[in-house]
This record gives structure tokens, sequence and C-alpha cells, in this order.
């Protein structure tokens, strides 16, 4: 059962919610919340990860999941019972920190070992837990050295050994690949994944990086302003974002300005800037208000073939900015009186274009998407 | 700091001008400090420099002398407890100013530093004054009072400071962890921030020994401390063991900042 699927059976049913934040305002000055309304179930055994850029408000959702910060207004609940006044060290929930937060005093082994001795486990049976943790991180062998003695990477795992020894039933993570570079993180990013579905672990991650967000999750909350703009899986995520916000957060977007002109079936029809129309899959656009858009990615414009073919737009407009890119080609092509719209041409099909030069492109009607801001 | 080979005469002029000068403001700071060195070495039992004969007499004098030892003794004991005090406390309100949501952060600073600033006459006459109303002039525990509330801004200041480069997140990670918040502050907050708490405790240490004018007003005869008697040596019999006696407070304090120091140098380290 995957998790959409276990989504749509769990919405009505509280019991297979892990954590459910209820109403969850937070203010720091009592004037500006940073978190404004959130409602969000992360149920069992799931990777959720909370995506936005800096001051969306998903590291203070964190911090009031790990009990650092407390809400303002509404409840969260940890298996069913509220938390709000719990302080961190009851809830039993791993955090991993974005700079690792290893106790620079103590060796590797101590560090993880320092959960064992709150939760009555020590001698023998606390060393070989320690043992098994840094083998299940590959650091069996640097259990006497200090953390200042290792690698970024390698500090990483040891904050990871350490939160999973204890065994939590939930793990926060807050954007703890931020540090490494581009390789390890990838890397690491496997790696988390793998763990936590082998440990059958809930986890809610924090990152601003769509890509990590988009490799390791279930489900990804995107959050801007202090709200969540969408809840899905990658997939849906990128396929049909809900408004423009997470368009063009998540991977590229050719944005568009129209206005809704009316709809003939399930598909709406749009008219651009200079009196063209396009023709776009519905979306959830309610109104024919100023503000709407119809939102297409650059992987989903191609060069028009020959002969007019149902399901597809066709557009023209004057070639401005070519970039070749080895396995494929920007095109950046001025249409609709102005619009600046990229397109993603395969290699195969990339030939010389002339600054100015008339082009012809389409577009298929379900991959437009007609957003609201 | 060298000049290099190419320097002009007139740059070469300037540089030893400069350095001479470095030199001398350093002497004038420490010179008058250790002309009593010397002289408490000397036989004769007036002041002459240079000194014509080297002797330990002086040094025998004050340690044979039931006086000076009760003196040190009272020091010893006051320091050593105005130093628990003022560290503890002054611990405690560093980690509380350091808190990101702490209201009137600057005010309250401002006075818990106020004891540093304000003239040292004001604070004995007003400990003086205070304290008598609770009948602890005239007390060990007046005097280690007193000298609490003048040591405590050293280790405010130097907790501080050392806290501002801590990171909050080694605290959060012991609490998440399962330790309660006592268990997080001994065993992850206090072993990182200890150079800091180190050095305060050093600085108060130095702050009650050396202090005088407090002790004057706070003090009887049994609760003398070392300065004190040195104060009241001074004005009845001018004797070389004073000498003896300020060469060794001078070597104690030359051994606290030597300990600053070192522990300063391992904390950059």
């Amino acid at each position: 059962m995957n998790f959409a699927q276990r989504m749509s059976l769990a919405t009505d049913n509280p019991v297979d919610a892990l954590v459910r934040f209820e109403d969850v305002k937070k203010s720091y000055d009592g004037i500006n919340f940073v978190v404004k309304d959130l409602n969000l179930d992360v149920f069992r055994g799931e990777f959720l990860t909370m995506l936005g850029p800096s001051g969306s408000g998903k590291t203070t959702t964190l911090m009031m999941l790990g009990g650092f910060e407390q809400p303002t207004l509404g409840h969260i609940l940890l298996d069913g019972k509220p938390v709000e006044r719990l302080p961190p060290e009851k809830r039993n929930i791993g955090f991993v920190f974005q700079n690792y937060a290893l106790f620079p005093h103590m060796t590797v082994a101590e560090n993880v070992a320092f959960p064992l001795r709150y939760r009555g486990i020590t001698g023998a049976a606390a060393k070989e837990k320690v043992r098994q943790a840094l083998g299940r991180v590959s650091l069996d062998a640097l259990g006497d050295r200090r953390p200042a003695q290792l690698s970024g990477g390698q500090q990483q795992r040891v904050a990871l050994a350490r939160t999973l020894v204890f065994e939590p039933s939930l793990v926060l993570m807050d954007e703890p690949l931020g540090a490494l570079d581009k390789q390890l993180r990838e890397r690491m990013q496997i790696e988390i994944k793998q763990l936590q579905t082998s440990l059958g672990i809930t986890m809610v991650y924090v990152t601003h990086d769509q890509s990590e967000a988009l490799t390791m999750s279930d489900r990804i909350a995107v959050f801007h302003d202090g709200r969540i703009q969408q809840l899905a899986d990658p997939k849906t995520l990128y396929d049909e974002p809900s408004n423009r916000f997470v368009a063009s957060f998540i991977g590229e977007n050719n944005t568009m300005p129209c206005t809704l002109l009316g709809r003939e079936g399930g598909v709406a029809i749009a008219r651009m800037a200079d009196g063209t129309t396009l023709k776009a899959a519905g979306a959830n656009v309610s109104g024919t208000g100023a503000n709407i858009s119809v939102s297409v990615r650059p992987e989903n414009i191609s060069l028009a073939g020959k002969g007019v073919r149902a399901g597809l737009n066709r557009f023209s407009g004057k070639a401005r900015d070519v970039f070749f890119l080895g396995d494929h080609m920007r095109l950046s092509v001025e249409a609709f009186g102005g619009q600046l719209v990229t397109a993603r041409i395969p290699a195969r099909q990339a030939r010389h274009f002339a600054l100015g030069e008339d082009v012809v492109l389409e577009c298929g009607i379900s991959e437009c998407r007609l957003l609201e801001a | 700091m060298w000049l290099p080979s190419y320097a002009t005469p007139s740059e070469r002029i300037m540089r030893t001008l400069v350095v001479a000068f470095a030199v001398s403001v350093l002497l004038f700071l420490i010179a008058p400090l250790f002309i009593i060195v010397p002289l408490s070495f000397s036989k004769d039992p007036f002041f002459t420099l240079p000194v014509r004969e080297y002797s330990l007499r002086w040094y025998a004098d004050f340690f044979g002398n039931a006086r000076w030892m009760n003196a040190i003794a009272n020091s010893a004991v006051a320091a050593v407890m105005t130093t628990i005090l003022a560290t503890t406390l002054g611990t405690l309100a560093a980690l509380g100013i350091s808190r990101p949501d702490f209201p009137a952060r600057r005010l309250i600073m401002a006075l818990l530093i106020s004891p540093m600033i304000v003239p040292i006459v004001i604070v004995a006459v007003g400990s003086y004054l205070f304290f008598g109303q609770f009948g602890l002039t005239n007390t060990r525990t007046g005097l280690v009072l007193a000298h609490t509330a003048l040591a405590t801004p050293f280790v405010v200041i130097t907790v501080t400071a050392t806290l501002s480069t801590y990171e909050t997140n080694l605290t959060r990670a012991a609490l998440s962890l399962g330790a309660p918040p006592s268990a997080a502050f001994f065993r992850v907050t206090l072993p990182n921030i200890l150079p800091g708490v180190i050095s305060g405790a050093i600085f108060a240490f130095a702050t009650s020994f050396d202090e005088v004018v407090v002790a004057l007003f706070m003090t009887a005869a049994e609760q003398r401390t070392l300065p004190v008697q040195m104060f009241s040596g001074i004005r009845d019999q001018i004797n070389p063991t004073i000498m003896a006696a300020a060469t060794l407070l001078l070597a104690l304090s030359i051994i606290l900042f030597a300990m600053l120091a070192l522990l300063t140098r391992r904390r950059v380290k």
C-alpha cells in the first residue's frame, strides 16, 4: 500500500496519524504569525518533507514538534495525545540538527551512548547498542575519535547513529545535509532514505532543497508565508502544482498571465496578453479574475512538428536566447506580446536559431495548467 | 614586526622611536610593581635602592607572625567563598541573560555589572550601612556577600562572552536525547562553557583577595584580610615585611593571570 492510498484511507481516521497539527499558529512577537493555521497529519512510517524558502515557517513547525518552541494557538498531537506542554526530553523524538550538534567534549561512542543512560541502558548492553548503531552508519572503527577529528559526512553519520540508537518512533531532521558538498549530499540522501525504510521510522525532514525533497519523500508539504501551499507526493506535486508558488518553487515553470474565457468540456480556454488563446487542463481555478496564469514546464514544450494534431497548443514567437547544454538545449522565445517562454529541446532536435528568428512551439493541453497566484 | 631590507633611514628611525615609546609605556605601567620585589629581599629595615645586602628576613618575619598568617587565612577563606558564590550566581545570570527571548537584556546587564563601575568607596559605604541593618558588619558573611557583589560582574562578563560562541543546539540536542535539563546543563552545557566559567572564577578570586576598601569597612580585627593588614601596617609602622607580603600577592596575581592566559590559549585552539 503506498502512501497516497494510505492517506485516502486515513483521512478520517486519526489513529493512523502519529503526529497531528490542529490549527497551530505561532507568533514570536504577538503581531506577525510565522505559522498560520497549520493542519497536518504525519502518518506512521512515512517520510514527510517540509519544503520551503527560509522564513516560510517550516523550521518553526519542526521546532514546535521537537518541543523547543510552543505553539501560540492550537494543538499538536503525538500518538493522539496533546504534547504542547510536554518538554523535549519527555517526547522521545529523535532530532538531527543542522550542524549535527555533536558534543565536542565526548568521543563518538560517548556521543552515541548519551541517550541510552536516560533510558536505563548501561554497561555491556549500552556498548552493544552503540556498536550496532555505529555499524548501521558504517563507522565501526571510529568510536574513540572526537567529533572534531571527523569529516562533515562522518559527523552527519554520528548524529544519525546517536538519534537512531534509542529507537525513537519519530525522527525530525532540520536541513541535516546543508553543510555537505553535492556528491556527499546525494549519497547521504539515499542512505538516510534506506535507513528510514528499513527501520520503519516516521521521519519529518526540513529542507529548502527541492531536489532533496523529491528524492527522499513519501509526501512533501510545501511551505510559504507560514502556510502549507500544497501537500502531496512528489509526482503529484511536480505534475499538478496547485498554485503559482508551488509551480515555480518545484522545478522550473513558465508562468504566463492570462484571462479565463470559458470552458469546453474539461478544458479551459485562456486568452493570453496578445489575444491568442491557449487551452489548459482544468485545475481548480474558480473565478475569471485577473490573477490567473497558464503554467507549463520547459520540458513539455517542443518545436512544432508537421501537421496539426489534437490535444496540442501551438504558438509562435521570436528566438531570444539559445544555450546548448550537452544533453539538451534551452531556447527562450518571446511570445504572447513580450512574454519570455523557455523550452527544453532534446539535443537530437537542436539546431541553430538566429536571434529574432520566428519559431513555432507546441505543448500538450494536459501539461498546461491554469493556476492562481 | 621587523622592517624589510629596503627600509629608508627615516623609516628605521621612526620604527626605533615607536619601539622605544612602547617599551617606556610598559615600564611606566609595571615598574612601580617591581620596585617592591628587590626591596622585599633587602636586609635593611628601611627602604633604600639599590639594595646593599640581600636576605629573607622579612619573609621569615611574615611567615612567623601570627597576625600576617591570620590575615592570609582570612583572605583565602573569604576569597574562596566569594569565588564559589560569585561563580554560581554569575554563571546562572549569564545563562539567563543569554537566552534569545530574555526581556530588557541591556538594562539587566547594565545593572549586573554596575558594581564594577560604581566608585568603590560608595560600594563600601553602602555595604556598610546596608549590611549594618542585618548585623552583618564585622562578620565574614558580610565581607563575603559584599565581595560577591563586586566579583559577580566579572563572571557574568566572561561567561556571557563564552556563551556567545556556544552552540545552543548542543543543549537542545541533549534534551532531545532524553537528558533532563539539569543533566543537559552539567553534562553538555557546562563542559563547553567551562573556560569562561574558570576565567570568571579566577577574576572573582583575585577581586576578593586583593580588595581593600570594602574589606576595611566590613571587617573587625578578627576578620582582617591580607590587604587590610598591609594597609594598617603602612599606617602604623613602616616595615619591609609589607614588601614581602606585597611580593607574595604579586606572585599570586601573576600565577592567576598565567592560568588565565593558558586557558584562553586552549580555547583558541
